[in-house]
């Protein structure tokens, strides 16, 4: 099987895999007073001050939640609550047109039911957010903005932002900054202190560690309204029980995955160039979608998003998966039916050739016989997906 | 062979699939999507759209243990289905958009599709048999689609596998049920898919302009007024919103849709028989008849059988009922079947331009 998905979800890492088991043989409310309490909260606190040290934070910043999606929703709506409690002139959302839907549908749901005004960053043919248009959108509304948010990396084509110029521009403006950096941290360098922002989500299962573990990353002095209330845990901003196994596995997935960051890197990188080259050498008109590979540090290493005219990404999904290759189409919907991606189409893709687009997302063991497999297969695949397209169009 | 699977997410298809696999066919299931916006939960009886349907497709296709997908066919079944269903209403016919999307969804996109991503064939939960490249009514006298099908065109059919042809339904619902399938009790679908609410009427007047006139009785007078002739169909008797009862105190049905001057015509039942139907666009799955031949002639999907001798005359067929037929609206099929004892077997279709008494 070649798994080439890794943005979707990866392989958890064997010492995540191995702290997880162990611990949920365990016992201990972290919020509780006896021994077995105790326990579970030096685990809790070791493990965030794990995190807190391999992505640039201070421990008390690291707010544990459920994942990017929850962490994304408390950002957006959060700092958006806060920010308009504290000067009810601000309450537009500001984000960009590539988000993921985790902070685009709760800024349109802050739209549809907060009586806020959204501002959406248009982003350039690479899929970048340029900081000029943020200030832009600033001056236009001065004092009316109450949160910014731009993911630090694209989950499809695997843009990275300049998000410390970003943030530098927000708070020029004196607007609070949220980004999604689920697809980053782990994957190129983060630091939370010195990027600037004021709010940063991560997830455990894009880098390693568990699914229904991640943390929003927000600074001591950021306000933030809570989205759900209980016991008060987690600074208040975040009620709930804490989960001790999901939380030591997470923090020993990203210290480990911040530690390889380099190698990584390295490894990725040449993988992925290796796949582009030698897919669209097999396919000629394949076009590489996003930052071109001669600007390593603006583009994920392990993303190599491509484009096959005439062709319907999901036939090509399709025709992959039977030959045992799992890579993705973009986003999916809930019926799973695959719609352009709104990313591609803010980028400037015609609708035809972003249904026509796929996403190989390498990751920590991806090996060149994956990359092999890809190249031997991508020929007729294509070929019979095009064959697949002239049909759907002339019958 | 490779066979495609359509899984609408309901208990025949999923049985299909199952005796497809069973028979060493190598069976990849799609549910194919029909709505640009599917509503979450399925209401009622009613459409096959739903995510909810998609999501029991799917949870068949893991208990079969076939690779499953959902395909987007919403524009093309905007296009070539829902469309021209609108059109036709408002042109004073009475389609059926079930055959049209076997003939123009299902055995035309979907199967020009998977035989180019190199499957050999698609299979569905259709009950109607094939034997030796002719098509046959289903075992089931009550689930029968071998109407709905009858408009396939022999390359088409050639595409095509119906396994579920030789069951009666009870026999499917308890087979999903010893499957483990978790549709085994889901209610039959009804209706028209796309409209879930079941208001046909509604969902026309939202893309038809009204078109007020009046409803005129065989004597010529002025019964009543309408707002627009889609809002009927021949043969129907309810809903006419006429006040005045006829003079006889007898039951008005519509006789005839006349869209130019926006006339309904309106009168007794027995002004409904119809003796002879002109029919265009037909479609054969045996060679052209060269002179009159007699076969039974079945206009609508449930009933309306007759026999009757059909001649083709230019591109269109003219079919003479050996006795009268009610409730025979322009726009629907008439399905030729072979005559009695082996009536069974259809030997082509054409669509219902015209009818005389």
């Amino acid at each position: 099987m070649t798994y080439l998905d890794h943005a979707a979800t990866t392989p958890m890492l064997p010492e995540a895999a191995a702290t997880l088991t162990e611990a949920l043989g365990r016992v201990g409310n972290a919020s509780s007073l006896h021994s077995a309490g105790r326990r579970a909260r030096r685990a809790v606190e070791e493990s965030r001050e794990t995190i807190a040290a391999a992505v640039g934070a201070l421990p008390s910043e690291v707010v544990l939640a459920t994942g990017g999606t929850e962490a994304d929703n408390l950002a957006v709506k959060g700092l958006y609550w806060a920010r308009r409690a504290a000067d009810a002139r601000r309450t537009r959302v500001v984000v960009s047109a590539a988000e993921h839907h985790a902070v685009l549908d709760a800024a349109e749901w802050l739209a549809g039911h907060e009586g806020a005004t959204l501002d959406v960053l248009p982003v350039d043919a690479q899929g970048r957010v340029l900081p000029e248009t943020l200030r832009q959108v600033l001056a236009a509304h001065p004092d009316e903005v109450a949160v910014v948010s731009v993911m630090w990396a694209n989950n499809e084509v695997g843009t990275v932002n300049d998000v410390r110029a970003l943030a530098e521009v927000a708070h020029e403006a004196g607007v609070p900054f949220h980004t999604d950096a689920v697809q980053a941290v782990g994957a190129v360098p983060v630091d939370f202190a010195t990027s600037g922002v004021d709010a940063l989500s991560l997830t455990g299962h894009k880098l390693g560690g568990p699914v229904g573990a991640g943390a929003l990353l927000l600074r001591r002095d950021a306000v933030c309204t809570p989205l759900l209330h209980g016991g008060g845990q987690e600074r208040d901003v975040r009620s709930g029980t804490l989960d001790v196994p999901g939380t030591m596995s997470l923090a020993t997935a990203v210290r480990a995955a911040v530690a390889d960051v380099e190698r990584r890197t390295a490894v990725l990188t040449g993988l992925r160039d290796d796949l582009v080259a030698r897919v669209t050498a097999e396919v000629p008109d394949a076009r590489l979608n996003g930052v071109p590979l001669d600007r390593p540090g603006e583009r994920l290493p392990g993303n190599a998003h491509l484009s096959f005219p005439g062709c319907e990404g999901d036939s090509l999904l399709m025709l992959l998966d039977a030959r045992g290759i799992e890579c993705s189409t973009g986003s999916a919907c809930t019926a799973g039916v695959a719609r352009p991606s709104h990313v591609l189409l803010a980028m400037g893709l015609d609708e035809d050739l972003a249904r026509g687009s796929l996403r190989f997302s390498l990751g920590h063991n991806s090996t060149s016989a994956d990359v092999d497999a890809v190249v031997e297969a991508i020929g007729p695949v294509v070929e019979r997906a095009r064959r697949a397209g002239d049909a759907l169009a002339h019958s | 062979m490779r066979v495609l699977a359509a899984m609408s997410g309901g208990v025949d298809s999923a049985v299909a699939a199952a005796r497809l696999r069973d028979a060493g066919h190598e069976v990849t299931g799609v549910h194919l999507a029909l709505s640009a916006k599917p509503a979450t939960m399925r209401e009622g009886a009613r459409g096959c759209c739903s995510i909810e349907d998609s999501r029991d497709a799917r949870r068949c296709a893991d208990v079969l243990d076939i690779p499953f997908y959902v395909w987007d066919m919403a524009a093309r079944f905007r296009d070539d289905v829902v469309e021209p269903f609108v059109a036709e209403y408002a042109a004073g016919r009475t389609p059926n958009p079930c055959l049209r999307c076997n003939e123009k969804i299902k055995f035309s996109a979907v199967l020009e599709r998977a035989r180019a991503l190199g499957f050999d064939a698609v299979g569905t939960g259709h009950y109607a048999r094939l034997d030796g490249g002719l098509l046959r009514r289903a075992a089931d006298p009550d689930k029968d689609q071998s109407y709905v099908l009858g408009v396939l065109r022999p390359d088409q059919l050639d595409g095509a596998l119906f396994p579920l042809g030789d069951s009666v339904k009870s026999e499917v619902r308890a087979e999903a049920a010893a499957r483990g399938l978790v549709v085994a009790e889901k209610p039959d679908s009804h209706d028209v898919c796309f409209i879930p609410s079941g208001d046909t009427r509604g969902f026309l007047a939202e893309r038809i302009d009204a078109a007020p006139g009046e409803m005129v009785d065989p004597s010529g007078a002025v019964v009543g007024h309408h707002r627009g002739v889609h809002d009927f169909t021949v043969g129907q008797r309810h809903g006419l919103g006429i006040a005045r009862p006829a003079p006889d105190g007898r039951p008005r049905y519509v006789l005839g849709l006349e869209p130019v001057s926006r006339t309904v015509r309106v009168g007794p039942a027995e002004d409904l028989d119809v003796t002879t139907l002109r029919a265009t666009d037909p479609v054969w799955l045996v060679d052209p008849p060269a002179d009159a031949v007699a076969c039974v002639v079945q206009v609508r999907a449930h009933g309306g059988l007759a026999p009757a001798t059909v001649r083709v005359d230019g591109g269109d067929v003219e079919v003479v009922l050996d006795e009268p037929l009610r409730g025979v609206a322009p726009g629907q099929a008439a399905v030729f079947y072979r005559p009695e004892p082996a009536g069974d077997v259809v030997l082509g279709s054409a669509t219902i331009a015209s009818t005389g008494r």
